[in-house]
């Protein structure tokens, strides 16, 4: 994506149990529209694998895949349409489920 | 010659090999830990044996893997595999069967949850929903049964490439003679009493479908409650269930080479889930369901409280067939002698969700 004013540079987290899906690293750094939904658009096209993880092909959140925008629950900031800063830390975590 | 073994569980692949014509197994560690693994495919049709596996993460999702060094390591493409068009408003669940098309060079079929047919012309690769059967006119009308709405049967014909016949709970069965362009229900003499009229033209929760090894035309169906056969290819159905212990159950066999010979597992009830007599039994008929005969010999003598789920039976393709069983208490049982005797091959495995067992 264009380093322009339309985008942000983010930093995502990826959880260890994912990060096979991304060539091992912990930390991605990108830039994206400055909403959730453009991030996670844009790793479905630079991490398509690590994508699929996270959203089903309806672009839903999977139920048990949390998404935290510095610090806070994005279902509960609108989703999708979470607001990205500049700068912002996305962290990608498994929910307490399954056993 | 080696025997392998592939048990699909709640958590994960594991595969048992044997190197001495089944007497003994070593059992490898799980793959695809903290998946569940509701179906195996194994296409022999090319000089390398394909596997394919059905792989659901209950956190990240479903996805199809393929091995073609008999799960050696698996892979899978970066893109999904397999999932729902934009315009079909839902998401994969989970596949839960594989076919391998025996007329069609690179085909290979998969049922799914929610009920819907793909289609690979890649050896199982890729997958593209088939649109005939997805926009059927009943599709609104097709239900859940406990398990999930799902595809669990995938029957291509073994000689004419443009006949199919699938099985869904709930649903029952369709079959297609135009390549899978459209579908018909087939479910006449089939029982769903259930519904305020138990004998609707779909709608039935038909558990598992096999296919006589002889003729094409004759099918076994294991039904909830109720165990049929049909010998003219779905056109109409007849009961088999005399000579069982109860009508209800989820398995269905047909021995791979033998006319008229079927395996099942029995259970108790649709609200009594236990092997009739808490007793671990396996029946077969020779004579395409005429008749019935407990098979016993090796199994476990005493109180035993689990079932078989649909895909948890199988035989293989040796020369003298085995059968395979797994509980959903993570017991594995085989046969050597085609059910005349048999052995536990692993137990304490997580809860077993399907069986395939092929010679290499």
């Amino acid at each position: 994506m264009a380093d322009d004013a339309s985008t942000v540079p983010v930093t995502v987290l990826v959880p260890g149990v994912l990060r096979a899906e991304c060539g091992g690293e912990s930390t991605l750094t990108l830039r994206s529209g400055p909403t959730l939904g453009a991030l996670l658009d844009q790793l479905g096209a630079t991490h398509p694998r690590l994508h699929r993880r996270i959203r089903s092909e309806r672009s839903e959140i999977r139920r048990y895949v949390n998404v935290y925008v510095d610090g806070e629950d994005c279902r509960l900031t609108g989703v999708l349409t979470t607001p990205l800063r500049a700068g912002a830390e996305v962290q990608i975590l498994p929910s307490v489920a399954g056993g | 010659m080696s025997h392998i073994l592939c048990i699909g569980t709640e958590k994960g692949l594991f595969t048992a090999r044997s190197e001495d014509d089944r007497k003994t197994w070593e059992i490898g560690p799980p793959q695809f830990q903290m998946t569940n693994v509701y179906a195996v495919g194994v296409d022999k049709r090319s000089s390398t044996t394909r596997l394919l596996a059905s792989v659901t993460s209950s956190h990240f999702g479903p996805s199809v893997a393929v091995s073609d060094d008999l799960g050696a390591t698996w892979s899978e493409p970066d893109e999904p595999p397999l999932a729902f068009p934009d315009s079909a408003g839902v998401a994969l669940v989970r596949v839960w069967q594989f076919a391998a098309s025996p007329t069609a060079a690179g085909v290979v079929y998969a049922g799914t949850q929610p009920s819907a047919l793909f289609k690979s012309t890649d050896g199982g690769e890729s997958y593209d929903l088939v649109p005939g059967l997805w926009n059927h006119p009943h599709r609104p009308e097709w239900g859940a049964g406990f398990g999930g709405q799902a595809i669990h049967t995938v029957l291509p014909h073994p000689s004419d490439p443009d006949r199919l016949l699938v099985a869904m709970s709930t649903g029952g069965v369709y079959r297609s003679t135009d390549a899978g362009e459209s579908w018909s229900p087939a479910n006449k003499g089939i029982k769903a009493y259930f519904f305020p009229d138990p004998w609707p033209e779909f709608g039935q929760c038909v558990h598992k479908v096999a296919r006589d090894a002889g003729d094409p035309e004759r099918l076994y169906a294991q039904n909830h409650h109720g165990v049929y056969r049909s010998d003219n290819g779905g056109d109409s159905w007849e009961s088999i269930a005399d000579g069982l212990p109860t009508d209800f159950g989820f398995t269905m066999v047909a021995h791979p080479s033998k006319p008229g010979v079927v395996y099942t597992f029995p259970i108790e009830a649709d609200g009594s889930r236990y092997p009739p007599d808490f007793r671990c039994r396996v029946y077969r008929s020779t004579d395409a369901g005429a008749a019935w005969e407990v098979l016993q010999n090796g199994l476990p003598p005493n109180d035993f409280y689990p079932v078989v789920l649909r895909d948890a039976m199988c035989t293989d393709d040796a020369a003298v067939t085995g059968v395979y069983f797994g509980t959903r208490s993570g017991e594995v049982f085989g046969s050597a002698d085609e059910g005349d005797s048999w052995s536990m091959i692993a137990e304490h495995l997580p809860d077993v969700l399907c069986v395939r067992a092929f010679q290499v």
